[in-house]
């Protein structure tokens, strides 16, 4: 089984502070880590190898220093993995994220599963799952909870939904996207580090995934982000004052008469 | 289009590095310097108190769509065992606004299978049309059929926009189809208004912190925007109103997935969409402990209980109960804000609700500035007083 995870490197959202003058977000000082999600995604693409024997590819789309994430998923057991890296890419929408990492899956041989996580905790679109099968011409499922059944050309799966679960089949390849239900990731061993210490990280610009120009990056994403804006607020409320009890107190005779 | 400096006005202030959500603006020793991550999004324009940086170039668009002036506003009617989904309601009241303003019909595609009694109620809620694509594979959601037949309806019809709810169907269905169309899809939206040439103005919480961005996808057709449940208000009905209702020609269906099992597990506990009350608590609790107080709190006021995401990645609570940008959009009758700051994240989700409480130890939270009555306090004394305060005027 060849199994590709897509890993995407986000600032650390527990490390999110915001400026109390301003409102904007503090950047400085917050580190970059693996999306959550795509912990989820890897580990589950380790644990199919490791029972059902095959390789492991780990793609990631993003500036230079996404190469750490990699050397992570390297150090976790990752076999193979590939940045893709350029300026030709930079400002992409979901669309052309889409489309950068279904080439970048394309160039690969005998892919049976793309797996990724179920969304980007920076961004929180859920679209690039959707999207890369959409571009692949494969089946996809979302919030994909646990795997019930895996051969060379079928996946049975437990879907999340908003009421339950599914179970649903599809033929292989697919894409599936996953939730944190779904394992437990694992800790990377002393072994595991000084591999991902010591490799080289291939990068591959638009050229190596034939990438049409005019589909990736900026050039290639439909939406633009015309402003950025504070949001209002407007609302002037009553403060209560007084000891707990006065508050509770006061609140207490407001909520009541409602 | 890109972002272009005039070295001889830039004062090396470093207001650009600072304003650029994206952290792409690095302020070297001659000025600003921008890495792979800038999106050309103009905050560093706007931010620049000297006017030295200025977007220059209209943005190359790959072969533009020939664009549908008159393209309709479109709505995926989802429904659930012949019953629509509320957000397709609540969908076809923001619809209806943006198709009088573009003076275009507001049209619904509506899947399924023995659907009939649906398109007079989508009337009845706004629609002038209702396009109805009618199998029996369609009769419950699947991905494959789905997104074949809508892509199939909108290369046909051309809409302008297309808004589908933000369920779990939803946000599966939209990107695929999106991906397909090549046009692009703005997720969980929390606003919509139109420019001056008609396009969509697309408005969402952005960048993991207080702001929010504005979205637009000028050069392709259609707009594809996903909306949460409980964002916009359900429109009045309006018995007898009438409308169209057209039969889709449906492509050949190709299915791939096989649905083997649906499996419906039971909401424990008051719902937190529909509860009146909802408390709901953050990490300023302190404490998995201090957060039974709020369910304490809330099973006093027969209230639901809500979490901030911040509490339901630390485990104290599970992730039903997280209201936000990627939990629920309640809209309560009061809603009671225990130790939570007010990210704009939180705050999309609840920010209807008729009256907020907040109690916070930080006078400057920004919660206050959303809450109708403000309790400066910390939330292990506040709620306990107010559980005492609540048991006892109920024993009078
Ligand atoms: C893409 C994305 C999506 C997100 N989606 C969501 C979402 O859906 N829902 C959501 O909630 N968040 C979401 N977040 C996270 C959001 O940005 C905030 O990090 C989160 O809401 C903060 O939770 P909090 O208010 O509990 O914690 P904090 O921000 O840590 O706030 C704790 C507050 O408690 C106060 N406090 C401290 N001690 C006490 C005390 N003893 N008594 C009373 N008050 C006290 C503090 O003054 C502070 O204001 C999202 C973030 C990102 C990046
Ligand atoms: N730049 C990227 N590189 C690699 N994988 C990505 C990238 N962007 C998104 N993904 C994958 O797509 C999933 C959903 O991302 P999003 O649609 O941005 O919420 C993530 O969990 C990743 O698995």
């Amino acid at each position: 089984m060849h199994i590709v995870a897509c890993i995407k490197q986000v600032p650390d959202p527990s490390q999110a502070r915001i400026d109390r003058e301003t409102g904007l977000v503090i950047r400085e000082g917050v580190d970059k880590i693996i999306n959550p999600y795509d912990l989820h995604a890897l580990e589950e693409a380790l644990r199919i190898k490791e029972t059902k024997g095959g390789k492991v590819t780990v793609l990631s789309m993003g500036p230079a220093s996404a190469e750490q994430v990699l050397r992570d998923a390297i150090a976790m057991g990752a076999d193979q993995v590939i940045l893709l890296s350029d300026r030709q890419f930079a400002g992409a929408d979901t669309l052309a994220t889409s489309y950068t990492l279904a080439r970048a899956v394309a160039r690969l041989e005998d892919v049976n599963l793309v797996i990724c996580g179920k969304q980007a905790v920076d961004g929180d679109t859920a679209q690039v799952g959707p999207g890369m099968a959409a571009k692949l011409d494969i089946p996809h499922i979302t919030q994909v909870r646990k795997l019930r059944e895996l051969t060379e050309d079928k996946l049975v799966a437990e879907k999340l939904t908003d009421r339950g679960y599914e179970v649903v089949e599809v033929p292989l390849p697919a894409v599936i996207t996953v939730v944190k239900e779904l394992n437990e990731p694992r800790i990377p061993g002393l072994r595991g580090m000084m591999r991902a210490k010591k490799a080289e990280i291939p990068v591959w610009g638009p050229e190596d995934i034939e990438a049409e120009a005019d589909r990736i990056g900026l050039k290639g994403s439909p939406t633009q982000v015309w402003r950025t804006f504070e949001p209002e607020r407007h609302r002037k409320g009553e403060m209560l004052e007084g000891t707990p009890s006065e508050q509770a107190a006061a609140l207490w005779q407001r909520l009541r008469s409602l | 289009m890109e972002i272009r400096l005039l070295a001889d006005k830039c004062t090396i202030c470093g207001a650009c590095e600072a304003a650029c959500p994206y952290d792409a603006v690095a302020m070297g020793a001659d000025g600003p310097e921008l890495s792979e991550e800038c999106t050309v999004c103009g905050a560093c324009v706007e931010a620049c108190p000297t006017e030295a940086i200025y977007i220059a170039g209209e943005k190359a668009s790959p072969q533009p769509e020939p664009r549908d002036a008159a393209g309709d506003v479109w709505v995926f009617a989802e429904q659930r065992e012949g019953q629509l989904l509320d957000v397709v309601l609540e969908l076809l009241g923001e619809g209806r606004r943006l198709a009088s303003e573009l003076g275009v019909s507001l049209a619904c595609l509506l899947l399924g299978d023995s659907v009939d009694h649906l398109p007079q109620e989508l009337i009845e809620f706004g629609a002038d049309l209702v396009y109805v694509g009618s199998a029996p594979e369609l009769k419950h959601y699947r991905d494959d059929l789905y997104a074949q037949v809508m892509e199939h309806a909108v290369r046909q019809h051309r809409p302008a926009i297309l808004l589908i709810g933000g369920t779990a169907n939803g946000r599966s269905l939209a990107p695929r189809v999106a991906a397909r169309l090549e046009t692009g899809l703005t997720a969980d939206c929390t606003g919509f208004a139109l420019d001056e040439d008609g396009n969509l103005l697309q408005t969402r919480p952005a960048f993991g912190g207080n702001l929010m961005a504005t979205i637009r996808c000028p050069h392709h057709r259609p707009q594809m925007a996903t909306v949460r449940p409980k964002v916009f208000p359900k429109p009045a009905r309006q018995p007898g109103r009438e409308g169209q209702v057209i039969a889709l020609e449906l492509p050949e269906l190709v299915p791939w997935q096989r649905i083997l099992e649906v499996v419906e597990e039971a909401d424990t506990g008051p719902n937190l969409a529909e509860a009146d009350i909802v408390v709901a608590g953050g990490r300023g609790l302190g404490s998995p402990e201090n957060f039974r107080l709020v369910e304490e709190l809330a099973s006093v006021l027969g209230a639901a209980v809500g979490a901030s995401r911040s509490v339901v990645d630390a485990g104290w609570v599970s992730y039903p109960h997280q209201v936000g940008q990627t939990g629920r959009t309640v809209a309560p009758k009061i809603y009671i804000a225990c130790g939570i700051s007010g990210a704009i994240q939180h705050i999309v989700g609840m920010q209807s609700s008729d009256v907020i409480v907040a109690i916070n130890s930080d006078p400057d939270a920004p919660i206050f500035s959303i809450a109708t009555y403000g309790i400066v306090g910390k939330a292990e004394e506040v709620i306990p007083a107010l559980i005492r305060e609540i048991k006892g005027s109920s024993s009078q």
